[in-house]
């Protein structure tokens, strides 16, 4: 394998730290959030080092904070990870890694770290952007988590700085960019239709697991769609 | 139970992961597989939303949190990153229960 060109080489890196410094600052919005839906700040960050994947952790302490059981919650959770799968398949070739390298890439394997892999040309170029961008997000992410864990027990009662809106925001934001997609739009329509008449008649977190039910009643019907 | 939800959540994302890396593409990328598995973020995400906002045991509400996702949502359609948008929601929320 070659090294990329020195001239791309820098611009992938300047653009997997951007994309780090830009993803790992909204680690204090998990942080702060996290606390303030109860869970300790060991706990908050044992998420973002463990689990490393945003909606997964912003939906895992949602449905806890909601009354939810734990398997509920781990449910939701793993449900949304699975799309990290379908990028696996995506970025697997253009990393060409074998052996133990694929147990470590594979915690990196998230939104961001394939998105800056998945637009190079070359297998160097996008191992380059997959790792820098992979990396710097999972330390940036993981030390914004702690500062926002650390800053959200001291602001005390999340209600007072609005915390639980923010995270009705959090996933708006990571809903956001599907729905370009105008089949997707239809999704959302009748998912939020489901999760209204369900709320009232299921316990905490049923709601949510009802969502997976949509995708897979969507995704069965939808013949002919991406 | 928290450490149990944080402990399966852990080891279960990182299998789906690695289970990415491992298998050959033909089993994931199986039409409906993959038309599902697209699906899943939007519908799940969508859900967590609704609970996340209207949502107060079994009971539906319009409160300070609904005047947040109206927030989020003028501020995403002005392109703001995710952190002002975050942050929006909540200085509006907290600003309306102020009043």
């Amino acid at each position: 394998m070659t090294a990329p060109a020195p001239e791309r080489r820098g611009s992938i890196i300047r653009d997997g730290l951007g994309v780090g410094i830009a993803t790992g600052l909204y680690g204090t919005s998990f942080g702060a959030v996290s606390v303030g839906a109860g869970l300790s700040v060991a706990q908050t960050c044992a998420l973002s080092l463990l689990v490393f994947t945003g909606a997964s952790q912003f939906a895992l302490i949602s449905v806890l904070a909601a009354g939810g059981s734990a398997f509920a919650a781990a449910a939701t959770a793993m449900l949304l990870g699975t799309r990290n799968a379908l990028y696996g398949l995506r970025v697997a070739p253009l990393l060409g890694l074998s052996g133990p390298a694929r147990f470590g890439a594979a915690h990196l394997l998230i939104d961001e770290s394939t998105a800056m892999s998945v637009t190079r040309k070359t297998q160097p170029d996008a191992r380059l952007g997959f790792f820098v961008t992979g990396g710097a997000v999972f330390v940036l992410w993981n030390l914004f988590t702690l500062l926002g864990a650390l800053a959200g027990t001291a602001l005390g009662d999340p209600e007072t700085y609005g915390l639980d809106a923010a995270v009705g925001a959090a996933f708006l934001a990571l809903l956001w960019p599907h729905l370009r997609e105008p089949g997707f739009r239809v999704v959302a329509v009748a998912a939020v239709a489901v999760a209204l008449g369900v709320i009232p008649i299921a316990p905490a977190g049923v709601p949510v697991l009802a969502g997976f039910a949509v995708a897979l009643v969507a995704g069965l019907l939808g013949r002919g769609q991406r | 139970m928290i450490w149990a939800a944080i402990l399966a959540s852990g080891i279960g994302c990182y299998l789906l992961k690695l289970l990415g890396f491992s298998v050959p593409p033909a089993v994931l990328e199986h039409p409906v597989v993959r038309r599902v598995s697209m699906r899943i973020p939007v519908a799940m995400l969508t859900a967590l939303v609704v609970v996340q906002v209207f949502g107060s045991g079994r009971d539906l509400v319009i409160d300070a949190r609904a005047a947040g996702l109206a927030a989020a949502t003028v501020l995403l359609l002005c392109r703001a990153p995710f952190l002002v948008v975050v942050v929006g929601a909540a200085l509006t929320a907290a600003v309306i229960r102020q009043l």
